[in-house]
């Protein structure tokens, strides 16, 4: 089981690695996975009025395949809007990176991440307009 | 210093240059079948087994050559051993004990003659990897036919409490077997002071061939038999039917030797290898976990847990350096280690577990290049990590509702 080389590229320059602020109230966290699982991702999308992500950082406990898969998952969302990111599928991720069968499950992940920090993000701003609505009254 | 670097000693190991050296002849001139009786190509061949034979014995303790039944590898030689003795002994009993960190061999063994009726107790672990002789003793009942018990596990190189169980073992008058594949050469083991019935054996991991093992078949008091596995021509007593691998057979007697002389200052060197790099790795790092035990380990094996960190993106990092995980990353089926769910390590640190393997060929500057570069490789994976941040934050994981896929 010799790693791709897109796999390694990945892993050894990753993009967007870090952290977004939580309480920032553009920012969505998606936090899945499990320690006893052996896979963690975290994925942050920052998103601008338009509905754009502007930003994206990501923070992985997996395997090189699974670093791969959340670090191409952060290139490919910035820039796109939250309704296009949704779209992203795991197949598109394995086609990438040449995940073998046995990894499938990491790119699976990656695309749950996203959703997950959309999800989030569209929830914040939900709370936020009940919030300011229940004010106005 | 080269690389890639070589730490997966439990594994398989290198052919020690001398073993080859002791092969080659049998490829090509003395090429003889060991069981042509008639000829001088096959009587010199009988006598390299032979002679392969007297050292294998000398390794382990046995008293008579006869005692040596050879065969293709340990996989082999526990397969007969268990499947050899249940089956000659079915009338007398049907009740098998192991434990369950053996090797998948034994296992699935034992798992195979469940279906054919037998009972199987698998005897539980303490944290430190090694079973409690008391369980063994309360394990054994009437109709108990075998206990199987492995001198050291591959995977934490927890030595078991062999002597122990052979002195209730023989005073139950039940069979004892021992997989002695990583331990045989590097920790005490001697199948008269153990009262050792069976043992098995495999040449590749004493730095001899791959293909070729044995199965040491007590011959007195008591006297054990076994219904063979392979049919054919009768070879090893009835026990084991098929022509020998006479090349393989010599190499591995020749590594045999070497054991006997060297092993105890090789392990004495290994121990002092090993803690280096424990030290070196744990004196730079924190939230690391020794699997096993410290005490009772054999002298190469060194499993530890980086918390935060997974195996197998570890093991991809240290790429020039070739180890092994206990991660379900690196298993098809995607389960982590059983041995290490059995010491009650957790799934998490599973997940996060390397075995280095340590042998007669590594060198200082090879652990403190390893040592050094693991340091590096986790530091940067632990800034990759979600999971060592929020430790950092002073979260606990474990309070944390995951959402599992």
């Amino acid at each position: 089981m010799a790693y791709s080389t897109k796999v390694i590229e990945h892993y050894e320059n990753p993009r967007n690695v870090g952290t977004l602020d939580k309480s920032d109230p553009n920012v969505g966290t998606g936090l899945v996975g499990a320690p006893a699982c052996g896979d963690v991702m975290r994925l942050q999308i920052r998103v601008n009025e338009q509905g754009v992500i502007e930003d994206a950082k990501f923070k992985t406990f997996g395997c090189g395949s699974a670093i791969a898969s959340s670090s191409l998952a952060t290139e490919w969302i910035k820039g796109k809007t939250i309704d296009e990111a949704e779209g992203i599928k795991n197949s598109q991720i394995v086609d990438e990176l040449n995940l073998p069968p046995v990894k499938i499950h990491c790119s699976v992940l990656a695309e749950d991440a996203i959703k997950s920090a959309i999800a989030d993000y569209r929830k914040k701003r939900v709370d936020r307009a009940t919030v300011s609505g229940a004010n106005k009254e | 210093m080269k690389l890639p670097i070589f730490m997966d000693n439990h594994s398989t190991t290198p052919v020690d240059p001398r073993v080859l050296e002791e092969m080659l002849p049998y490829f090509t001139s003395k090429f003889g079948n060991a069981a042509s009786r008639s000829h001088q190509f096959g009587w010199e061949a009988e006598e390299a087994v032979d002679h392969a034979r007297e050292r294998i014995a000398a390794l382990i303790g046995a008293k008579d050559t006869k005692e040596i039944v050879l065969t293709s590898g340990a996989t082999e030689s526990d397969n007969l051993a268990i499947k050899g003795v249940a089956e000659y002994c079915r009338e007398k009993g049907n009740h098998i004990v192991t434990t369950v960190t053996e090797h998948k061999a034994v296992l699935d063994t034992c798992k195979r003659l469940e279906k054919q009726g037998f009972e199987v107790t698998y005897l539980g672990v303490a944290k430190d990897g090694r079973v409690d002789p008391d369980d063994v003793k309360k394990a054994i009942g009437e109709r108990t036919i075998l206990v199987s018990v492995m001198l050291a596990n591959n995977e934490i190189g927890a030595v078991q409490p062999i002597e122990e169980i052979g002195r209730i073992t023989r005073e139950r008058g039940v069979l004892l077997h021992s997989d002695a594949v990583q331990g045989v050469g590097k920790v005490p083991f001697d199948v008269q002071k153990m009262n050792i019935d069976l043992a098995s054996l495999t040449a590749h991991k004493m730095y001899g061939p791959k293909g070729v093992g044995a199965l040491y078949v007590r011959r007195s008091r008591p006297r054990v038999r076994l219904v063979a596995q392979m049919d054919g021509g009768g070879h090893e007593r009835g026990m084991r039917s098929g022509t020998l691998a006479v090349p393989l057979v010599v190499g591995f007697g020749k590594a045999a030797e070497i054991m006997t002389r060297e092993g105890a200052v090789e392990s004495a060197r290994l121990v002092g290898l090993r803690e280096r790099l424990r030290e070196r790795i744990m004196g730079q790092l924190d939230e690391v976990y020794v699997n096993g035990s410290m005490e009772h380990r054999l002298p190469g094996n060194l499993n530890l847990s980086f918390n935060f960190v997974e195996g197998e993106g570890l093991m991809m990092a240290i790429k020039d350096v070739a180890v092994s995980s206990g991660s379900a990353c690196t298993s098809a089926s995607l389960e982590p280690s059983y041995v290490l769910r059995a010491l009650g390590v957790g799934d998490e640190l599973a997940h996060s577990s390397i075995r280095f393997g340590l042998g007669r060929f590594n060198t200082q500057e090879e652990v403190d290049y390893v040592a050094d570069l693991v340091v590096a490789k986790v530091s940067r994976l632990r800034e990759l990590s979600p999971l060592w941040e929020m430790h950092k934050e002073g979260i606990d994981l474990k309070s944390v509702a995951w959402v599992a896929h």
